[in-house]
């Protein structure tokens, strides 16, 4: 029915002059994403640790628990075992192979936990402004500020078993603050902008509204600000395993740092390579969330 | 004036709500600090577990027990540290004054040289400095703390062995008092550092992208017109105006030290208050953990309430928000 009257209406219009048209604004930021040297490396970077940690355990199945030859080996000297060994003799290059899944694992997750809650809350907050509900969750927001993070999580995992869902969830609920605001302060600007308002002149319900014209145009720097949630997870793993509150069963960067800490100038290998590898992921992400900043904000690239 | 009440009042519901949600989270966890302490000393009998739940109050209901807490901690009693059996209050000044020398050191460093690479970068936004700034602002946020600190450790440890890389002071010195300064002074230099690396990427990066914001403003442009010189444009008329993000992210930060301070103290076996909030909570010592808590969030509050005055101060504009 609907369609049958679409098609009169679209054969009633007499052939319109060709519309200039205007170039999709997504390819044109990917374009400008490509021609960014140091975010397509960072890319790439990104890229080839997320495949090596997903593919790495059915090339190389072994565990990174195990012991593989005399402790603290030196690293660059055996074949076997080229980044050496820890205290215990685990094999370095074994271990950082299987950290990374971890580590990119609970990075990726609590981000995408915390970004979910920002988003909400913050959408929420900025679109309903002067009602008491956004009152309210200002003031929740407000709280998780106050609220010190670290020391939270720290508490909840040790109370808590240690597993990586407990420190998932926890990195997760501390972290949302700023993608909370950076959301309500996009909505405050989008809702009573033209587009918006002719959508509710044509009785759209808020829900609409909310969800499916005014976040994909709020999306652009909540894209770049949920590329950064990533590294700041990861970075937030990373410590809480360092401090041996994380789960003592699962291999990560931060874990291997934290466990050969006390062997930091005699083992130094063991400290410095995961170490290594998180400063180049987080690195990889926040070259990443600059690029597609510069992308989406052609006019600040001047800076 | 009145939202600054406004403020406080708020940021202390604010504080009321962190203690109550830790208060309730720890007591409905499983186990209890008598468990704890029963573990620790190795065995105990059921009589003396009875005694001392009655000693802490443990034998109350969960509402009785919050509603004592809640009322001693208005009287500035912390309750008592499991572990070392004092008042968490002493034991929190006692730790204090190690956190805030690290963390006065480090944002003061941060902060001087951040700024001033920032001012530097933006006056040639496509110069080497500028570039330099970006790269250093992302790795500095880049690299986990605590390993950062650890390379510094091995750098001035192995290599080029000329400053000490743990403690507070040299276990041989015996000096007290102003006399055991210098030597302090030297242990800070590397956990300072160390802190101002996170800090120092931020203000770097932040304060260059306002200053290149404010230079191309009109009000630069006619005082460069009228002739001031180019450092008074910089200094006084620029980054005036340029200083206040910077600010907002410095206030934001000082509330949240502890955070930084809980891995560089751990790494640099620091005496301060993140190195004893690490070890309660391993511990399980959950009255010095609340207390810390408590502390911490009262910090937040003060600090975003003295960051919106120094706006005020900064910028006579800004009355209300």
């Amino acid at each position: 029915m609907s369609a049958a009257i679409t098609s009169t209406v679209k054969a009633r219009v007499p052939s319109a002059p060709p519309a200039i048209q205007a170039e999709n604004p997504w390819l044109e930021a990917a374009r400008m994403f490509m021609r960014n040297k140091s975010a397509v490396v960072g890319l790439l970077v990104l890229l080839a640790v997320v495949i090596g940690s997903v593919l790495m355990p059915y090339i190389y199945p072994t565990d990174p628990f195990e012991i593989a030859a005399a402790p603290m080996t030196p690293p660059f000297i055996e074949p076997d075992v080229w980044l050496g060994t820890d205290y215990l003799g685990r094999d370095v290059l074994n271990m950082l192979l299987f950290g990374g899944r971890v580590t990119l694992l609970v990075g990726a997750v609590a981000a995408l936990l915390s970004v979910t809650i920002g988003v909400t809350l913050g959408a929420l907050a900025g679109f309903y402004e002067g009602h008491w509900f956004s009152s309210l969750l200002s003031r929740i927001t407000e709280f998780f500020q106050v609220l010190p993070a670290l020391l939270f999580a720290m508490v909840v995992t040790s109370l808590f078993s240690p597993t990586l869902v407990t420190v998932t969830i926890a990195i997760g609920i501390v972290s949302w603050t700023a993608t909370a605001r950076l959301t309500r302060a996009e909505f405050l600007r989008l809702r009573n902008i033209d587009y918006v308002r002719a959508e509710r002149a044509i009785g759209a319900k808020n829900g609409r509204i909310i969800w499916q014209v005014i976040l994909p145009n709020a999306l652009p720097p909540l894209i770049v600000s949920a590329t950064l949630a990533i590294g700041t997870a990861i970075l937030f793993e990373a410590g809480l395993s360092f401090l041996g509150l994380s789960d003592p069963n699962q291999m990560s960067w931060g874990l291997m740092i934290g466990s050969s800490r006390a062997y930091v100038l005699t083992n130094w290998w063991a400290v410095t390579f995961p170490g290594l590898a998180i400063f180049i992921l987080v690195l990889a992400i926040s070259l990443i969330g600059d690029g597609l900043n510069d992308a989406f904000n052609p006019k600040l690239r001047e800076r | 004036m009145k939202s600054l009440i406004f403020k406080l009042l708020n940021g202390l519901v604010l504080v009321l709500a962190v203690v109550v949600l830790n208060f309730v989270l720890i007591h409905a966890a499983p186990g209890d600090p008598v468990e704890t302490i029963a573990g620790e000393s190795g065995g105990m009998s059921e009589e003396l577990r009875t005694q001392l739940r009655t000693q802490y109050g443990l034998d109350q209901p969960l509402p009785v027990q919050l509603g004592r807490y809640l009322g001693k901690v208005v009287q500035g009693d912390l309750g008592y540290s499991y572990y070392f059996n004092m008042p968490v209050s002493s034991l929190i000044l006692e730790r204090l004054a190690p956190t805030l020398l690290l963390v006065v050191v480090s944002v003061l460093l941060a902060f001087s040289v951040g700024t001033w690479l920032g001012v530097r970068a933006s006056r040639n936004p496509n110069g080497w400095l500028s570039q330099f700034t970006t790269v250093f602002s992302i790795a500095g946020f880049s690299a986990p703390v605590f390993w950062t600190g650890m390379m510094l450790i091995i750098l001035f440890a192995s290599v080029w062995p000329v400053l000490p890389v743990g403690d507070m002071t040299d276990s041989a010195s015996t000096a007290t008092g102003w006399a055991a300064l210098p030597d302090v002074l030297l242990h800070t230099i590397l956990p300072a550092t160390t802190l101002a690396f996170v800090y120092m990427a931020q203000y770097s990066r932040l304060s260059r992208a306002s200053m290149v914001d404010v230079l191309g403003s009109d009000y630069v442009r006619t005082a460069r017109a009228k002739g001031v010189s180019e450092r008074n444009i910089l200094y006084r008329h620029a980054l005036r105006n340029a200083v206040l993000p910077v600010i907002t992210v410095l206030g934001l930060q000082f509330g949240n030290v502890l955070a930084g301070a809980v891995l560089v103290e751990t790494v640099f076996n620091w005496p301060g208050l993140g190195r004893l909030a690490f070890d309660s909570v391993l511990r399980r010592d959950y009255p010095t953990v609340l207390g810390i808590l408590l502390f911490s969030s009262i910090l937040v509050v003060v600090m975003n309430v003295l960051t919106d005055l120094v706006y005020r101060m900064v910028d006579p504009r800004i009355k209300t928000s």
